[in-house]
């Protein structure tokens, strides 16, 4: 059945069907779009976390990756917008292995290809480097949108997609939460303090995505089987020119120390009458508190 | 010789499992206490494939194995065993037409079940007749170009909220033939819900035949097939409710694993007492016994082995008989709180109790395994 698509999709290649297409589809106003997405390997949100013996990461032994959830939101609407425009879409993560089974997952819900970027060299990264080496597989290679979850979970740096529009030079929203394209102008909300604001441009662009911008599909299990016949590119820092120009050692933040939070003390339940408890209340947190 | 899951049932389970969390798991225990039944969740399902598992591709199933379709139901029902369990029906009826209709009937029906657009009942037991299911008193007479049926079935699965029933009528003296009935046709009415111990998140209702006319192209295979069709559709059956077992028990222990780390008495956790230290080393034991014991059964389903129908026999026998167990330890090791429905193990034993009787009770698969032990050469052929 598949070998029988593959047949028919040659022919229609051949025949140079697929240009005719998108030439029609440009000139009825709707262009296709070449959108990469950039997605991070977390931990597991509900990996019990423990502290490496150096102190400057968490401890892996065991851990599970997933996909952070936030960067489903860009997958998602990646997909929705090809299903909408066409085109075609690209995955990017940097990391070693863990990153293989998440860039399967992004294949497996749809995305057409992968980049896996991965250098011993690019282990450790602050997020400048990060957004560096993103950009540097990113610039030249005729992309109209990059699609980034809003922060990594986990590091919660909230950096990289900003950076990485400032060093292609592209515009940026970030927190998208609504995003509408047509004809290369784009027409996206984003959450603000308290409101949302619109934000009207032209691509090429960096969007950030925030809960709410979508629903993420699950992956099906024909994705599943579809995705394993997908190739995933690997690239390290030559591939990408950046052989001693970015790493662990070089980038500009240092991790001094991680810990866990302390322990939360236990709280306490006042009882009695309104009255007796608010008076009570107000005496502890003058007394014991010491807020008012 | 390997028993390592392929690549591709890997990954076919990790889509399962991350189902299960975000669709099952989360609404199972409101479903089982408001006798919901999720049919939008399961029309999500089928959007994941999980509607015609072992259905061919040209009528919208996976074409999987039975193998495959076990690794799959077992994450699944370790998310919401009952719902997990209607599915199984659902497959067990959509593979049953695309093996046995004709071709019109495959194109008509298949389509629309495995996108979940439609969903499947399987009629067999009637009031008068359960473990003796060849006693089966709903007739289907010849009318010109239609049957006319008859009679009443019990305990039917989905009844009232599905749209295709696949009916075992007799069409003669000793002759039992199967119909596809949507559920629509004129003189179909159903019984009251029945008021169950488990298996609450799918309605199960007695349905009324009363002159109902099908047209005789719903016939499925030949006429006087009817029960070769029943018996075929219960061989995967009993393996899809044995892994539904297995999925709960895992379950169990999943959530009995966490508590005994947080549970404290006398001073320590529970995990640190040697008498439930042995109880949860048994109840894996068990459970890992019941998944190869399935997956032997369905492996033997697919490679057509002439003794498969006792392997599924085994199978359903072994896994719905000590996973159940499994999860009744379980709520021992809770306590109090196990018998709660805060937590969800006595949930989970309430489904898998159903299991030690659906697809044919274990006493009959006792029957079936005995019987083909006790012929000639059969020490030889069954190991």
């Amino acid at each position: 059945m598949i070998k029988e698509f593959d047949q028919k999709l040659d022919l229609v290649k051949q025949q140079n069907i697929i240009e005719t297409l998108k030439d029609l589809q440009a000139f009825l106003g709707d262009t296709p779009l070449k959108i990469a997405v950039c997605i991070k390997a977390v931990p597991d949100t509900e990996t019990k976390i423990q502290i490496a013996q150096d102190k400057k990461n968490i401890d892996f032994t065991g851990v599970r990756f997933i996909v952070s959830p936030y960067d489903e939101f860009a997958i998602e609407e990646a997909l929705k917008l090809k299903e909408k425009h066409g085109g075609e879409t690209t995955v990017i993560s940097v990391g070693e292995g863990e990153a293989t089974d998440i860039l399967r997952d992004a294949l497996a819900r749809g995305i057409d290809s992968a980049v896996h970027v991965n250098d011993p060299d690019f282990a450790s990264l602050d997020p400048l480097s990060t957004a560096k080496v993103l950009a540097a597989v990113i610039k030249d290679n005729g992309y109209d949108l990059v699609l980034c979850g809003q922060q990594g979970v986990g590091g919660d740096n909230n950096q990289v997609p900003a950076m990485l529009a400032e060093l292609l030079d592209w515009p940026q929203v970030m927190l998208t939460v609504k995003a509408e394209i047509e004809n290369s102008s784009f027409k996206v909300e984003r959450e603000i303090e308290g409101a949302h604001e619109t934000v009207e441009g032209s691509l090429p662009c960096v969007f950030s995505t925030q809960k709410g911008l979508n629903e993420p599909r699950y992956p099906s299990i024909k994705g599943v089987m579809a995705a394993r016949k997908k190739e995933i590119v690997i690239k390290d820092a030559n591939a990408l020119g950046l052989k001693g120009q970015v790493s662990g050692q070089l980038a500009k933040l240092k991790v001094k120390e991680i810990a866990l939070p302390p322990s939360r003390p236990q709280g306490r339940v006042l009882e009695g009458d309104v009255d007796s408890q608010v008076k009570k209340l107000v005496e502890l947190l003058r007394t014991e508190a010491q807020v008012i | 010789m390997d028993f390592n899951l392929t690549e591709n049932q890997i990954a076919f389970q990790e889509v399962a499992r991350s189902f299960a969390q975000k669709e099952l798991a989360v609404h199972a225990s409101e479903w089982d206490a408001k006798k919901i039944f999720p049919k939008e969740t399961i029309r999500k399902a089928a959007e994941s494939g999980f509607c015609g598992v072992y259905v061919k591709e040209d009528v919208g199933g996976l074409n999987l194995s039975r193998l495959d379709a076990a690794i799959i139901f077992e994450e699944l029902a370790a998310g919401c065993p009952s719902t997990t369990a209607y599915i199984t029906i659902h497959n067990m009826v959509t593979w049953m037409i695309d093996e046995f209709g004709s071709p019109e009937l495959r194109e008509k029906f298949c389509p629309e079940l495995t996108s979940g657009q439609k969903l499947g009942s399987y009629c067999l037991t009637e009031p008068g007749s359960g473990s003796d299911a060849a006693s089966l008193k709903t007739t289907a007479i010849k009318n010109n170009n239609h049957y006319l049926l008859n009679g009443t079935k019990a305990f039917v699965s989905g009844a009232g909220e599905t749209d295709i029933l696949i009916v075992m009528t007799k069409t003669a003296e000793k002759e039992i033939s199967s119909f596809v009935v949507p559920s629509t046709l004129k003189g179909i009415s159903f019984g009251e819900n029945e008021k169950k111990l488990g298996w609450n998140t799918q309605p199960t209702k007695a349905i009324y035949f009363d002159n109902v006319e099908v047209p005789q192209e719903y016939l499925l295979g030949d006429k006087g097939m009817g029960f070769k069709i029943a018996l075929k559709g219960l061989d995967g059956g009993r393996i899809n409710i044995g892994t539904c077992s297995v999925g709960a028990a895992q379950s169990a222990i999943n959530h009995t694993q966490k508590y005994m780390h947080e549970r404290e008495q006398f001073g320590k956790s529970l995990a640190q007492f040697q008498a439930l230290q042995f109880m949860i080393a048994d109840m894996l034991t068990q459970v890992i016994a019941s998944r190869q014991m399935v997956r032997l059964a369905a492996s033997k389903l697919d490679s057509k082995d002439a003794q498969a129908t006792t392997y599924c026999a085994m199978a359903k026998r072994l896994a719905t008989d000590m996973c159940f167990n499994v999860c009744n330890q379980a709520i021992q090791i809770f306590g109090g709180y196990g018998c709660t429905q805060e937590y969800p193990v006595e949930r989970l034993m309430r489904d898998a109790r159903v299991h030690q009787i659906v697809e044919g009770t274990n006493e009959i698969m006792r029957v079936i395994i005995s019987k083909k032990l006790l012929e000639e050469g059969a020490t030889l052929q069954i190991r």
